[in-house]
This record gives C-alpha cells, structure tokens and sequence, in this order.
C-alpha cells in the first residue's frame, strides 16, 4: 500500500473500483481477494466455477444470485470450509487455498453462516468474548493464571458492550444464546464476527429476518464498517440493501459469475434479470416503470411467481416502495 | 436387621478411595462430555493404562514410585493422543465408537496368557504398592471411623488428590481456555469461524480428561494393592456415566457427589437387601442375586433421574431447556 492511500477517506473515496470494462472476472484497482478457476461439484451439478474473482478491498461487495446459485458454496471455498475440485485463491496476496479455516480466519477473513451458528448455553456475552483474537488465557499453558489474562479480558468485554449496544443485544447480554430469536441469532453472530477486528468480513444474508426498523441502523453500521478500513463481502437477496449500501455487485447463476458492477448499472443488466427471472429480458429491475411493467407481464404468465406470496424480492411493493422514496428525496 | 450398622456403613462408602477414584475418572468424563462435547466411552481403558503403566514399570522396570507414576500418566497422554489423532478430525461418533473398542483391546492385552510375565494375565499384579505405604506418615492406631493408619492414609491421599484436580479443572474452565472448549461443544464450526484450532483443543481436552482417568486408575488400585483386568470391563465406562449423570455434566462437583451417591446407594440397597434375606422378610432372594438386584436398581434409579431431574444433583435446569 502506498502512503497515498492511508490519508484516503473510504467513506467517501469515488475512484473507479475496475480497471477498464465492467465485465464480469474484471480486473480490480485494488483487490483483497482474488480467485482463479475455483470449481466445486457435487455429484454431477457444478455448484460454483469461477473463472476469475477479484473482491475490491475497502469497498462493501454485494454477492446476489437466485437461490442455488452456489452463492454459500463460494464463501465455503473461500474460508477453508469446504474443499474445491480445483482452483486458487489469494488473500492479500497470500495463497490460502487449502489453508485450514481457523488459520483463514486468522488472517483476517471472517464469515457467518447462512444458517446461524451461536454457542447456546454460553450467554451472549460469552459467545461475543469468544470471537476476540490475541487472549493469551486462550492457551492451556496460560489459562491457570488470571493475572495474565485477565487484562485482555477486560479489554474484550469492552468491545463487546460496544458491539451489543450497537446491536440492540445489551439488555439480553447475560442469557443464554439459546433463548434468543432467530433474527437476534443474526446479529449476535454478525456482532461476535466483529469482534475478531477482521480485515475482510464475509456475511451470508445477514439481514434475513431482522426487523426493517434495526436494519437500517444495521446498514449504517456496516457502511461504517468501511471507514475503519474494514472489507465487507456480503450475500443478500433484498435489493433495497443492496441497493443502499453496495459499492460493487457481483451477480452468480448457476455456479458462474453471470455480471459485475455497481448496482445500479447491474440491475439493468439483462444478463442478471435472466438469471433471476428466465425470460423476461427487457426490464429494469431497478426503475418503477420497469417494474410495473414486468408485473403486468408477469401476472398474466401463469408460470411465474409475482402477484403470488413468493414473490420475494421482485415482489413491485418491496421494489417500488424503496424507489418512490428515492425518488423523494 | 441393625440400621445403625448399615447406615455406618453406607456412610463409610462416601469417603472410600474407590469413590474417590470415581469421582475423578467422572470428573475426566465431564471435561470429555460436560464440558467438550466429546464421547469418551473408554474411560475405563484410560484407568487401565494409569494402573498397568504403574504397575508394570515398578514390578518389571523396578522404577521408583515417582518414575512408575508418571509413567503412568505419560502412558495416559500417549493413550489419549493414539484415540484422537485418527479421530478428532471426524464426528463425534467416531470417538465413541474407537474409545469403546481400544478400552477392550487394552483389557484384552493385559489379559492375554502370553504376556503372563509382565501382565499377569487374568491374575494381575499384585505388591507394587510397598513403595507408596512407606511415605505413610500416620503411625500405627486407629483414626476416626476405625480406620487403621494405612486406611487413613490411603483415604486421606486419594481426596487431596480429588480436591486438587477438582480446583484444577474448576480455574481451567472459567478460563478463556475453558470457554473455547464449550464453545466447541456447541458448535465447533462457528469456532472455528473465529480462528481457533479446534482440533488442537479437542485434543488437549481429550489428554486432560484421559489423565484425569490413569490418575483414578491409581487411586482405585494402589489402596487394594493389586490390579486385575476384569476391574476394567466395559460396565465401569458405564457405572462412570451414571456417575456423571447423576451429578450433573458440566460441573466440577457434580461428578464428585455422583460418585458419592452412587456407592452410598449402592452400599444401601446391598446391606439392607441382605438384612431382610437373613430376617426371613425376602425369602424369594439369595445373597448373590440381591447383589445383582442393585445394579438392576441403579439402572432404574438412573432412568428415573432422567425423567424427573434430568440436569443431575448440580446441573443447570436452565441449560437444559435449551438440550
Ligand atoms: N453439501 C452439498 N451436497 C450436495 N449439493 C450441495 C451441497 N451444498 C450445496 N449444494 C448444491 O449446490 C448448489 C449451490 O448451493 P448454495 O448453497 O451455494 O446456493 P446459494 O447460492 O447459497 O443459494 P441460497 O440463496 O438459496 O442460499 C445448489 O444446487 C445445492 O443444491
Ligand atoms: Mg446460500
């Protein structure tokens, strides 16, 4: 890194984060990951072949893609989770491929699950002071001696409250993970990743199931992630959040990287409304017009989905809402 | 029938070493389970190689005590590490399924006729304890409960022993350390997630606990000063769970108190069994199958523990809402 860059404000840094065409396998001006031909089977469907991936470093990277798209697979590669049929990867320039998750992790390149995972009968605050690094009463040989860790502990339960209290987590810090709702799971697993101080923070829907009020102070907190020169890699099927807060978009189907860019121009991309809705090639996912166009068109084709309650996230009230509002400003 | 009597005696069994071997061979369980999340169901293979690794080295290698019992427990650690390297790796059923197995192998060994000069075979050793009655420092007399200095002693080594490990295994898991450990018995990928080697603390756990097993493995054969293979067999694995049941898992008293109850019921249900037969009251029992119907008893008593206090004497009813 050049000096240059450490006086750079990454909040609001506005230097073109491709070199050249916004293609997808795009070259990055500064990337923090880059893959290369990473593949994974299973049993005969090709869950993900990435030709060439590179995530930008200090930019907020929505990763989307219809369901099996193979989206939790790549983060699974990635981390060391799951084994690929072929490919490499580096992180800071660092090979990792075949490096073993909790080394991964280690380095700075923390992820959460889809399906969330907390330590149930350890409290909130427990399951947040497991994720902080460098607690020498973490070795055996030092875990006797609470003058020596005990310091460090401290330390720990500070950034903790920090955290729960951003989260909306601290009134429930001494109960057991186990009795906290699905969408508290969410945050307490994004909030204990944090604690790690990661350099690259991977999400995989973090939002799924958190209430709209939390998630935009949500979204903010992640945004801010940025300007302590965080990374955040992010899955997520809800457009408004990508649209609000993504730098870069990186669209898969089906294993492949299908688009890349910056939202607004991805969401016009016919190659992602292929992917996402089959036939429908001429709509702008991201413009009211487009949508209520498509939903005219949609309604009267008995194969699809919208008008129904699957809708989901091209349902034309979740996309219009947040447009008009845009539009209000 | 003289209840006095049998409710001495019943008393007595509280502080024996044989509870006191439980009680620590539990304890190694509950670092294992209670607070790992890993299945151990050889602990009695662990007992064996503590009190064959004593025995043999003192009566064939004639090392002096000190030697023979850290031989001991090196034994324990290598023991342990064999289990867990091809194993730890994998689910957690594997590890029962190998630990299960090597316990057997292990008191298959001891047993087989070829090696009658260091094993004894069937027989066992005898007379390796010489060495640790020579440290008794009670003189000649009677103490408390009518115990002779050798049984004072004996007693009062084994519960120092207990006591110690039990603190011991107390400060490691309200430590960091401990708290990645259960951490691990929750979910050993979100650990991971946070860059801990999982592995290498699954294995520490497994060679504490497995310690924590040769060491009762000492403590039940150097008071009777003789070691057989049948004292090894599959159901004292299985006498340690229901041990670790009743106490409570992820409780450093628990197990101690288990052990505790277990041998004061068990020297109840025998003692007043008998008293009734010899009174004429129970006259459908002999002796021997009163002493079998306890062991039947303790089976009931252990399902009826899991109905009504399913979290043991010290467990934690508010974790197990979350079971
Ligand atoms: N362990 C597995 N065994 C077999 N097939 C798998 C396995 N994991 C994933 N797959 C398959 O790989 C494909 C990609 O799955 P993946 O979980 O990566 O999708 P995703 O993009 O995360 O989808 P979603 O948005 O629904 O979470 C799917 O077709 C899935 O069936
Ligand atoms: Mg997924």
């Amino acid at each position: 890194m050049t000096t240059a860059d450490d006086n750079i404000d990454y909040m609001t840094d506005s230097r073109a984060i491709a070199v050249g065409e916004n293609l997808p396998g795009c070259k990055k001006r500064d990337p923090i990951v880059v893959a290369d031909n990473v593949t994974r089977n299973f049993g005969g469907i090709s869950a993900v072949d990435v030709e060439h991936l590179e995530i930008p470093r200090h930019k907020i990277t929505a990763l989307i893609g219809p369901n099996g798209a193979g989206k939790t697979t790549l983060f699974n590669l990635l981390t060391g989770f799951d084994t690929p049929n072929s490919g490499a990867w580096t992180f800071e320039g660092n090979n990792i491929a075949g490096v073993s998750s909790y080394k991964v992790a280690r380095m700075g390149m923390v992820r959460t699950f889809q399906l969330t995972k907390v330590m149930g009968k350890l409290t909130v605050m427990e399951n947040m002071r497991l994720g902080a690094a460098n607690q020498p009463g973490e070795r055996l040989s030092r875990a006797l001696f609470k003058n020596i860790w005990g310091g460090r502990e401290r330390e720990i339960t500070k950034q903790a409250d920090g955290l729960l209290e951003k989260f909306k987590l601290d009134a429930k810090k001494d109960d057991y993970a186990a009795s906290l709702s699905g969408g508290q799971r969410k945050l307490l697993e994004m909030a204990r990743s944090l604690m790690v101080r990661p350099k690259l923070v991977m999400l995989d829907e973090p939002m799924a199931g958190v209430n709209p009020a939390l998630t935009q102070s949500l979204l903010d907190h992640i945004k801010n992630l940025k300007a302590e020169g965080m990374t955040v890699l992010f899955v997520e099927h809800d457009m408004n959040m990508v649209r609000h807060i993504a730098d870069w978009v990186v669209v898969m189907a089906e294993g492949r990287i299908v688009a890349e860019g910056p939202p607004g121009e991805v969401m016009k991309d016919p190659a992602v409304i292929d992917a996402y809705l089959g036939a429908h090639h001429d709509v702008d996912l991201g413009d009211a017009q487009g949508i209520r166009e498509l939903e005219a068109e949609l309604e009267a084709d008995e194969e699809s989905i919208v008008g129904t309650e699957d809708a989901g996230i091209i349902a034309p009230e979740v996309v219009e809402a947040r447009l008009e509002e845009e539009e209000g400003k | 029938m003289d209840f006095g009597n049998i409710l001495s005696l019943a008393l007595g069994e509280i502080v024996t070493p044989t509870t006191a071997a439980y009680a620590l061979a539990a304890l190694g369980l509950a670092v294992h389970f209670g607070y790992s999340g890993l299945l151990n169901f050889g602990q009695a293979g662990f007992m064996a190689v503590g009190a064959y690794g004593f025995a043999i080295s003192t009566l064939t290698f004639k090392v002096p005590f000190v030697v023979g019992f850290l031989i001991a427990l090196l034994c324990a650690v290598i023991f342990g590490l064999l289990l867990g390297v091809p194993t730890l790796r994998l689910r957690a059923d594997y590890l029962a399924i190998v630990t299960i197995a090597a316990a057997e192998i292990i008191r298959y060994i001891v047993t087989t006729n070829t090696l009658f000069r260091v094993t004894g075979s069937a027989d066992g050793l005898s007379s390796f304890q010489r060495e640790f009655d020579s440290f008794n420092p009670f003189p000649a007399g009677t103490y408390i409960f009518g115990w002779s200095n050798r049984e004072f002693y004996v007693r009062v080594v084994s519960w120092v022993i207990v006591i110690l490990c039990a603190v011991i295994v107390w400060l490691l898991m309200r430590s960091p350390w401990g708290r990645v450990l259960k951490g691990i018995r929750e979910d050993e990928n979100a650990v991971r997630s946070l860059g801990k080697n999982v592995y290498a603390y699954k294995m520490q756990a497994l060679v504490i606990g497995g310690i924590l097993g040769a060491l009762a493995g000492l403590l039940f054969t150097l008071p009777r000063g003789s070691v057989q293979p049948a004292n090894y067999a599959t159901e004292l694995t299985f006498f340690l769970w229901t041990v670790l049941l009743l106490g409570g898992m992820s409780t450093v008293l628990g197990p101690i108190v288990g052990a505790m109850i277990f041998w004061v019921v068990l020297s109840l249900t025998q003692n007043v069994l008998a008293g009734l037969i010899e009174s004429g009251a129970i006259t459908f029992l002999s002796i021997v199958q009163a002493g079998q119907l306890r062991f039947i008893l303790v089976g009931v008593a252990l399902m009826l523990l899991m109905v009504f206090r399913p979290q043991g004497v010290f467990g934690n009813k508010k974790e197990l809402a979350f079971a």
